[in-house]
Formats: C-alpha cells, sequence, structure tokens
C-alpha cells in the first residue's frame, strides 16, 4: 500500500453498501472499520466493548441531558466522539482504511486521501434484499429499512452540517440496484484508482 | 394581572426550553430576558422604572458595590452585578492558574505523595474536590480532577468511575461549604449581605459533617472495587508523569498560586476589610492578566462568556417575577401550607430545592427562592439566615443526585464516557442518589439542632 487511503462508505438500509465497503477493504487490502471500530477502542483501553456497542451510530436526544461548556452528559454522544477522535487519530497516523457511516465522511473531511461516497437502492431491491438476509416478509421488511435509515439519517443529521444521503456532501453517490454489486464495485474501484491518480 | 401572566408564561417557558437544550442557555435567558422588558414592564406595567430598577446599572457607582462599613446590605434586586463581577474575576484567575498547569501540578503532587496508592488516592482526591470546589467553580475543579484520574486509571489500571463519582459528589459538597464555592451561594451572598466567614461557619460546618459521612458512604459502597484494584495495583510507576513536568510555566506558576493564595485571603477577611467579592473579583482579574502579559488576550478569551449571559438574563426574567409580586403568592403559598412553623418551612424549603436543583439548574432556581425567603422571613419572622442557609445546602446538595443536576456532573460524566467509560443514568443515580439524601437529611437535622 503506497498513499494513504480512507474510503468512507455511507449507505442506505438494504442496499449493499457494507458488503460493497467489504469488498473495497479487500481490493486495496486495507482494514473494514464499522462495528468493530468500538471492539478496537475497547481494546486499546482495556474497556468492554459491549457497553460502549448499546451506543453505537445512536442520535443525540434532546431530554434528560444537559451540556456544559461543550461537555454532554449523554452517552451517545460521548461514544460517537470517541469514534470521530479514534478515527481521526488514525487518520492523521497515516493509515489507511474503509469506514462505514459514523459520521465519516464529515468527521475525516480535511484529509485529501478520503474519497467519500453514498450507496443508495431501489425501494424493492432493498426490500428482496433484506428480506432474504433476515428472512422475513415484505411488509416488515419495508419497516425495518424504513426503521433503519431514519435512525441512521438522525444519527448522521445529529452531529454532521450535511444531510445524510445529500450527493452534495460526497464525492460520489451510486445506486447499487443498477448495476448489482459486483457491477457497483468496479465503477467504484474505478472512480478510487483514478482519483489516485490525480 | 397583564403583567403577572407574561411574566409567568416567560419563566415557565425558559425552564422549559433549558430542559429540552434546544438552543444554548444563556441564547434562552437572555431573549427571555428581552420578553420580559417588553411584555412584563412595557406592555403589562407600563413601567420604565421597572426597567432600570431590573438592569440594575447604578449599583457599579454605588459605594457598597465595591466596598461596605456596615455588617449587612441586603443587596438590591434586579441583574446582580455584584456576581456577575465577581464570577468574572475568579474565571479570569481560574484560567490564568490552568494555563501555567496548576491543577494538573496539585493533582499529580498529591498522587506522587500518596505513592499511587489506590485508597489512599481515593481519600485525597475527595478531600481535594472538596477543599478546591470551596474556592475555584467546581467544573474547573471536575475537569482537571476527573482527566487525572482517568489519566492515573489508565496507567495504574483500575476503574475510575468510583472515583470520579466521589470526586463530582465532593465537588458540589466542598461548593456549599463557602460563598463563592457554588453559584447559588454567590448570588444568596451577595443579595443577602452574608459574608464568606458567614457560609463558612454555618454551611461550611454542616459540609464538615456531611464531607465525614460520605466519605465513609463511598468507600462502604465501592469498598469491593477499591481493594480489588488495591489488590491488582501497578507497582511499577515509572510511565507516571512526574508532577513537576506538568507545570508549563514555571515563573506564572508561581505568581499564579500567590495570587490564588491572595484571592483566599481576601475571602476570608472580607467581612473585616469590608471589601465586597466584585472588588476582589476585580482585583484577582486585574492582577491575573497583569502578571499573564501577552498571555493575557488569550486567558479573556478563554472566559466563559456565556454562562455570564445567561446569569445576567436570568436576573431580569426573575427581576419580571419579582416586581409583578408572582414570588409574594409563591412564599405566600409556601407560609400558608407550612401554618407558619419554622420547621416545616426549613423541611419544605430544602427538601423542595434539592428535588428541583436534581433536575433544572440550580442557578434559576436559587435566585428564585431568595425573594420567596426573604418575603417568609419578613411575614412568619423566621430567621432568614436560617433560610439562607437552607436554601443554600438544597440547592447545592441536590443537584449531585442525576447526572444533569450540577455543572460538575456533567464535565465529571463527559470526561470519563470520552475515554470509553460509560456512567449511564441508572448507575449514576443508584450512587449518587442515596448520597444525596444522607446529606440533605444531615443539614436539615443539623439546622434544627442549631438554629431553632
Amino acid at each position: 500500500m503506497g498513499k494513504q487511503l480512507i474510503i468512507s462508505v455511507g449507505r442506505e438500509f438494504g442496499s449493499g453498501g457494507h458488503e460493497i465497503a467489504e469488498k473495497l477493504a479487500r481490493i486495496y487490502d486495507i482494514p473494514l472499520l464499522d462495528h468493530n471500530l468500538l471492539d478496537e477502542i475497547a481494546e486499546e483501553r482495556g474497556l468492554d466493548g459491549e457497553r460502549l456497542r448499546e451506543f453505537d451510530e445512536k442520535h443525540k436526544t434532546f431530554f434528560g441531558i444537559r451540556t456544559v461548556r461543550g461537555f454532554s452528559s449523554a452517552p451517545e454522544e460521548n461514544v460517537s466522539l470517541l469514534q470521530f477522535d479514534y478515527l481521526q487519530k488514525r487518520a492523521a497516523k497515516g493509515d489507511s482504511f474503509v469506514v462505514v457511516g459514523r459520521c465519516s465522511e464529515d468527521v475525516l473531511r480535511e484529509y485529501d486521501c478520503m474519497i467519500s461516497m453514498f450507496i443508495l437502492g431501489d425501494k424493492q431491491n432493498k426490500v428482496e434484499r433484506i428480506m432474504e438476509l433476515f428472512d422475513m416478509e415484505e411488509s416488515m421488511a419495508e419497516r425495518f429499512i424504513c426503521d433503519k435509515d431514519m435512525k441512521r439519517r438522525r444519527y448522521h443529521n445529529s452531529y454532521c452540517e450535511g444531510k445524510w444521503g445529500d450527493s452534495r456532501n460526497y464525492d460520489i453517490s451510486i445506486n447499487s440496484s443498477k448495476l448489482g454489486i459486483e457491477g457497483t464495485v468496479a465503477v467504484l474501484k474505478d472512480y478510487i484508482d483514478r482519483r489516485r491518480n490525480v | 394581572m397583564l403583567a403577572q401572566i407574561f411574566a409567568g408564561v416567560i419563566f415557565v417557558s425558559m425552564f422549559v426550553l433549558i430542559l429540552t437544550e434546544i438552543v444554548e442557555r444563556q441564547v434562552i435567558s437572555c431573549g427571555c430576558a428581552v420578553l420580559t422588558i417588553v411584555f412584563v414592564f412595557g406592555i403589562g406595567m407600563h413601567s420604565l422604572t421597572a426597567v432600570w430598577e431590573t438592569l440594575n446599572l447604578g449599583s457599579f457607582f454605588r459605594s457598597d458595590f465595591w466596598y461596605v462599613s456596615g455588617s449587612e446590605t441586603g443587596g438590591s434586586g434586579g441583574i446582580n452585578w455584584e456576581t456577575i463581577t465577581f464570577i468574572f474575576g475568579m474565571m479570569v484567575m481560574v484560567e490564568g492558574m490552568a494555563r501555567v498547569g496548576f491543577f494538573r501540578w496539585l493533582c499529580m503532587k498529591i498522587a506522587r505523595l500518596v505513592k499511587y496508592r489506590i485508597i489512599p488516592l481515593f481519600v485525597t482526591f475527595m478531600l481535594l474536590s472538596t477543599l478546591l470546589s470551596m474556592f475555584i467553580d467546581s467544573i474547573t475543579v471536575i475537569l482537571f480532577l476527573s482527566a487525572v484520574t482517568i489519566e492515573l486509571s489508565q496507567l495504574l489500571q483500575f476503574d475510575p468511575v468510583p472515583m470520579i463519582l466521589s470526586e463530582i459528589f465532593c465537588a458540589n459538597l466542598g461548593g456549599s461549604a463557602t460563598m463563592c464555592g457554588d453559584p447559588p451561594n454567590i448570588i444568596i451572598g451577595t443579595s443577602l449581605g452574608y459574608s464568606f466567614t458567614d457560609f463558612l461557619t454555618h454551611t461550611g460546618f454542616i459540609a464538615f459533617l456531611a464531607f465525614l459521612a460520605v466519605l465513609a458512604y463511598f468507600y462502604l459502597t465501592f469498598r469491593k472495587e477499591l481493594t480489588e484494584a488495591a489488590a491488582h495495583q501497578v507497582t511499577d510507576h515509572s510511565a507516571l508523569p512526574d508532577p513537576e513536568s506538568t507545570i508549563t510555566d514555571r515563573k506564572g506558576f508561581m505568581i499564579s498560586s500567590l495570587i490564588f493564595l491572595g484571592v483566599v485571603v481576601l475571602l476570608v477577611t472580607h467581612s473585616m476589610t469590608g471589601l465586597t467579592v466584585s472588588t476582589i473579583g476585580v482585583v484577582a482579574a486585574v492582577v491575573t492578566l497583569l502578571a499573564a502579559g501577552r498571555h493575557a488576550p488569550g486567558i479573556l478569551k478563554k472566559v466563559d462568556y456565556k454562562t455570564l449571559f445567561f446569569f445576567i438574563g436570568l436576573f431580569v426574567v426573575i427581576g419580571g417575577l419579582e416586581q409583578t409580586g408572582i414570588l409574594t403568592v409563591m412564599a405566600d403559598f409556601i407560609g400558608r401550607i407550612s401554618g407558619g412553623s419554622a420547621k416545616l418551612m426549613i423541611a419544605i424549603i430544602i427538601w423542595l430545592s434539592a428535588i428541583a436543583s436534581a433536575f433544572v439548574d440550580n442557578i434559576p432556581f436559587a435566585t428564585t427562592m431568595i425573594p420567596i425567603i426573604k418575603a417568609l422571613s419578613a411575614t412568619y419572622g423566621v430567621d432568614l439566615p436560617v433560610l439562607a442557609w437552607t436554601l443554600a445546602m438544597g440547592t447545592d446538595i441536590g443537584g449531585s443526585a442525576t447526572p444533569i443536576g450540577a455543572s460538575a456532573n456533567v464535565v465529571g460524566i463527559a470526561t470519563a464516557a470520552r475515554e470509553g467509560h460509560i456512567i449511564k443514568w441508572g448507575t449514576y443515580c443508584k450512587k449518587m442518589v442515596p448520597a444525596t439524601v444522607i446529606v440533605v437529611v444531615m443539614s436539615m437535622l443539623i439546622i434544627y439542632a442549631r438554629y431553632l
């Protein structure tokens, strides 16, 4: 691995964004950071990762919390800041990685080596994918997708200025339903390679 | 009547908005202050005098703002500029001390003195938190103490949460011991004309006994964690920083220490010298800035102006309640349900203050209660100082019960959480509510025994 490369992957639930991120990590032979990010933090500091995961990708709440001079009593906010801080430290160290979600396109914006992408999908394709993955009825899968995306949106918009899924916040937004997972990965790889050669 | 409705609605809205944190609290209080001036004083009362009295700008030009020759002044209503000036001065001084590494040095020095042993560390950090909070705002105390506790916990391999919770409680307890320890005390002291010594000999006495009780309580509560940590403690301390290395500016450190000592002496003796806390605040700020030289703009930049604006807005909103007589109605209500009994009145004030302060900011609550206890004292003949000590203990201690009750709690919890040590509502309350109840009950009984 030569030049530092950071790939930030935002995704709609059911779009296959996570699978695409995994494939890109394999292609470029760099680590994938997703929910394991908190495990890494926990291991590094001798903490209980399970306890931290309870607050992974959770949006800010407005009740039962208080903020004093920029310090918040909300665990979800502090866990988010812990992850942002960890991502920034790794990036500053010169590490290459693929990161899924975690507001990474915003948190790592200052790094020129960061390529951000948002993976979306057609509703029917997403529903079919979730029905298959989780062995669910169609209506249930629809509700599940809706709920997950709402949570991701609220989480993202709590901590970032730009809105979740808004194409202006990402270098590239792509609908994975049009070319399938492999086709999308190929397009993204081409884009990443071209960007790295600029 | 219209003015009273406006004042009541604005006041309640302010509390609700502060609780929801939709916008920052200084924006809420200043916005509500503007609404108070327009709707309460303007449309409701048609009174420019009320506006002028509430803005209270004339206080700067009164000699008793800077120097008092008598024993009791009983400050005026409206914006309490004495409080604002003092807090500003202390903020400047504390920033000056932080810049040179004073707090980190003190924590590390004490840790080394007890040879980094867990249980002595636990006891001395509780004591340090209490003592420092008597003179310095609890936010700064917890900011440094919790950061050092976490640093030590990583190097010595122990769970920092028990220590941080105990430090938070002690920071709030220490704040109750003196006039300058916690903002409600500064407001009570300057509004009712009490001195540093008055607080020290009354609330300080209660805080001292309460400290012994909470020391025993927290030790027993965390005994298992502490003894386990002590048994597996790392004995190689070579990775720990030398306390002297934490000092960033040696000359500045000496000067800051001297300024701090000087301010403590001025505070302790201010009832004898006649210097008011506003004068002491100005002296602390001016000397710190002069000593800081080229660092002075940096220090001024770090001052928490948001809190100062929050206070200003708050005083105007409470001024609206005071001018329209709503607080007298509330005082009458407390008087009636207590049947004029001092014992019952004290119980109501201390528990109401403690419970309210556990959920809402204790500063607006204490500010609201001051005119109420004044009215209660005037109507029912209960000693005003007794009600003042009751109010101070209730508001200062009640805040410890929940994660959102006091600023120190939030800062301590956030500092721990940002290092991965999550303290949830349940965990926090399970340990802190019993401690709060113990101290509130103790305070009430001591007040009964000593003053009634």
